[in-house]
């Protein structure tokens, strides 16, 4: 398969393109809820905006009312997300609770999926229980109780948990808090007793919550996968996470740098075009070079996922790191650029820098895998 | 099966028989590699063997039509053999700057006369040419270059100094630029073909900071250059003074070849090699050097994403054309920054200048080589004011 989108997936990127700009800009969405202290951090009408293109059941299976599509296309719509700082559900639902749900029987697809399919439910994802990424150490413990399962633990930064009709809890079943197995992944509906959001603002104004599970009963049909066989399922979850994360990333230091590009060919000093000046050039170049690369190699691990390639874990990881840097220098280079505007709220550069910090550190940040990189490299 | 399916089954089968297993080893120095040319030695019968088998399958040149040498591959096969290769390691049966360089400006601007008689000799092997480019006072600025060549009617005597002619001691033909008029800077400069023995054509190597001399000083005094050599077979590629064009579009090749450098998904990654380095002389290698090996590797495997993709992209006819500059830029700086990791993963062992156990100093004197990545073909200073100028389209000059 060539490194490039093929004819439907370019039509795709036209649509999707040109649906974000129009209904998904930063002055509709993003600045809108932000400046109304909106506690979903995102608008619901869009999500169903969403649903009306097709967005909502790309990864889900035709067989379950979905597209059946894969990571190139999801990485397509991510994209433009990224580019127009377009809040929404759509990674954490679409792409990371979609794909876990892939692995769940009849029963819990049931019930979850075709409020996907139609923008009415939102997911969230609950793995990590710390500051950083570390899905390898589980402490949520569910305990066996009658024909369920009683959830007791926490979780940290589950990104619009609280505005979630249903989580996906990766909860210990057995065995010690860093074992690979007795891992289960379970779907918790909103009005599970025993659960309570404790809900923080992010830095990109993303709403994120604390949750924590006091004894909260559920049915055996909650489970998602196989009791104590959950961690390939979070695997496949969190790399499709991952990879999304990572072109969203990539959209992010594209919608950057074509803003900094542009003011360098608009901004005067010195009675010249601050563009001409090969100090700034150099900088724009080597900066273009790096989202280039970036967007090379997003595209690569999504083919790889799609194909259910072996190398596909390790090029993931390799991408989200790439992406990390890439659009980390475009947020601070296009924030430099643009001087003493760049630092004021009313300018949208500023937005770029915030969004990427948080996209930067959710599921694991450039160092968390680049060291994965190490370790699957076999040093 | 597919047609593709079916070629790579036959590939396989081809490589399996006809690449004995010391082809597979990775080139260790200049010596693994078969440059053909009149003066030519094989180093050993499986290189030999090797090469023969390649250019009678037209495996020197796969994607060359095949009148003119070449396997007449598509893109699709030349993208399977190359995959092969890669996966068992192969050499390249032939390197020779006429493969990389002269032969896609004859593919492009030459005559059919030219690319039946030049095209084949290189395919075959026969003929092993040299680029004259840079002058002592033409590096970056190459266009100012002054080597002149004065109209006698039939041909040219050609007066001038080119310097970094790679193993032009070694070569048999240059393709040369050449002024030939001087009142019009891009349109006065003749691109030429012609024969190193011809009196007045002198060569002096280089000796450079790595003890190795690849690089030549090449002195032209009073060369007749004929402007035909037979029926359809000019002396120069293109039109007369308007060589410029030609040598642009070889620049691109140039660059293309050198961000191609040191790649290659087997040396993409360095960091469980460079464990293996450390382990062999007892050191643990290092936890801050192993983060940086990390984050080098991050780069480098991410870039043979990105070559993949401009290959990718150039078969296809898709990509902004002065994106050769970005991996020129990208793939040389990449290299100098492995090198530099490989000292240090090294240690003193790797500081040997002569000794067997380094092979004749290798790490060190591979790593000083790498420093003239980002300066020959382009230095990266010069892609970054073409990428801004023609990618980016920022202004001013």
């Amino acid at each position: 398969m060539p490194l490039y989108h093929d004819e439907d997936q370019a039509m795709l990127a036209d649509t999707a393109s040109g649906f974000m700009a129009e209904e998904g800009n930063i002055a509709k969405q993003l600045r809108h809820w932000r400046d109304r202290d909106c506690k979903d951090g995102f608008g619901h009408g869009l999500w169903k905006q969403f649903a009306e293109m097709g967005f909502t059941g790309m990864l889900v299976d035709e067989d379950d009312g979905g597209l059946g599509m894969g990571h190139v296309e999801a990485g397509i719509v991510l994209e433009e997300i990224g580019r127009n700082l377009t809040p929404s559900p759509f990674l954490t639902s679409s792409v990371l609770a979609a794909t876990a749900l892939k692995s769940g029987g009849a029963e819990v697809k049931g019930r979850y999926l075709p409020g996907l399919i139609s923008g009415d439910s939102v997911f969230a994802v609950a793995v990590d229980e710390t500051a950083k990424h570390n899905p390898q150490r589980i402490t949520t413990r569910a305990e066996k109780s009658g024909n369920g399962f009683k959830l007791s633990g926490s979780k940290s930064f589950v990104i619009q948990g609280a505005s979630a009709d249903m989580l996906v809890v990766a909860a210990r079943t057995s065995g010690a808090d860093d074992d690979d197995d007795g891992i289960t992944l379970f779907a918790v509906p909103k009005d599970a007793t025993g659960m309570s959001h404790d809900a923080v603002r992010l830095v990109d104004s993303s709403m994120a919550t604390h949750t924590k599970f006091d004894s909260v009963e559920l049915d055996g049909d909650a489970v998602i996968g196989e009791v104590d066989g959950g961690r390939e399922i979070l695997n496949a979850m969190l790399n499709a996470g991952r990879i999304g994360a990572a072109a969203e990333g990539v959209g992010v230091a594209r919608g950057a740098m074509d803003m900094t590009i542009d003011y360098l060919k608009q901004r005067k000093q010195f009675g010249q075009l601050i563009g001409e000046f090969q100090a700034l050039q150099h900088r724009a170049s080597h900066l273009y070079s790096e989202v280039e690369i970036a967007r090379a190699v997003t595209i690569k691990a999504q083919q790889l996922l799609d194909e259910g390639a072996p190398s596909a874990e390790l090029m993931t990881s390799v991408a989200k790191a790439k992406v990390a840097k890439a659009a980390g220098l475009a947020v601070r280079e296009g924030v430099q650029m643009h001087g003493g505007i760049g630092m004021t709220d009313e300018y949208d550069i500023g937005l770029y820098m915030k969004r990427d910090r948080a996209l930067h550190e959710f599921l694991g940040d450039a160092y968390f895998h680049a060291g994965r990189v190490a370790e699957l490299s076999g040093y | 099966m597919s047609d593709l399916e079916q070629f790579r089954a036959e590939t396989r089968e081809w490589l399996e028989a006809n690449c004995p297993p010391e082809m597979r080893q990775p080139v260790r120095d200049d010596e693994d590699v078969y440059w053909g040319g009149r003066k030519a030695t094989f180093k050993n019968g499986a290189q030999r063997a090797w090469f023969e088998a390649a250019r009678d399958k037209g495996y020197t040149v796969p994607s060359w039509p095949k009148e003119y040498g070449g396997a007449g591959l598509s893109p699709a096969e030349a993208k399977v053999l190359r995959q092969e290769m890669s996966r068992i390691g192969a050499r390249p049966p032939l390197s020779s700057f006429g493969i990389w360089m002269l032969g896609p400006a004859l593919l492009k601007f030459g005559t059919e006369g030219q690319k039946k008689r030049f095209l084949n000799e290189i395919a075959r092997g026969e003929i092993r040419w040299c680029q004259g480019y840079s002058e002592p006072g033409s590096g970056s600025d190459l266009v100012s270059m002054q080597t002149f060549g004065e109209d006698k009617g039939d041909h040219w005597i050609v007066n001038g100094q080119k310097i970094w002619t790679s193993y032009a001691d070694q070569a048999d033909w240059i393709f040369c630029l050449v002024r030939t008029d001087k009142n019009d800077k891009y349109r006065g400069i003749t691109f030429m073909l012609f024969d190193m023995t011809n009196e007045g054509v002198s060569t002096k190597p280089i000796l450079l900071i790595s003890g190795n001399s690849p690089f030549c000083e090449t002195f032209f005094d009073d060369v007749k250059v004929p402007k035909s050599y037979g029926e359809d077979v000019p002396g120069y590629v293109g039109e007369i003074n308007r060589g410029w064009d030609v040598a642009k579009y070889l620049l691109g090749h140039e660059r293309e070849m050198i961000s191609g450098m040191g790649g290659g998904e087997r040396t993409a990654a360095i960091g469980s090699a460079m464990k293996r380095v450390a382990g062999k002389t007892g050191d643990d290698l290092d936890p801050v050097l192993r983060s940086e090996l990390a984050l080098f590797d991050v780069d480098a495997l991410a870039f043979t994403a990105m070559a993949e993709k401009f290959m990718d992209e150039m078969k296809a006819g898709k990509g902004h054309p002065a994106q050769p500059n970005m991996m020129k830029y990208v793939g040389t700086e990449l290299n100098k920054r492995r090198h530099e990791l490989m000292m240090s993963a090294g240690g003193s062992r790797a500081l040997e200048w002569e000794s067997e156990d380094t092979g004749g100093g290798k790490p060190s004197r591979n790593w000083l080589r790498t420093k003239a990545n980002s300066i020959e073909g382009g230095t990266s200073e010069v892609m970054l004011n073409v990428i801004s100028k023609r990618i980016l389209e920022l202004p001013g000059n």
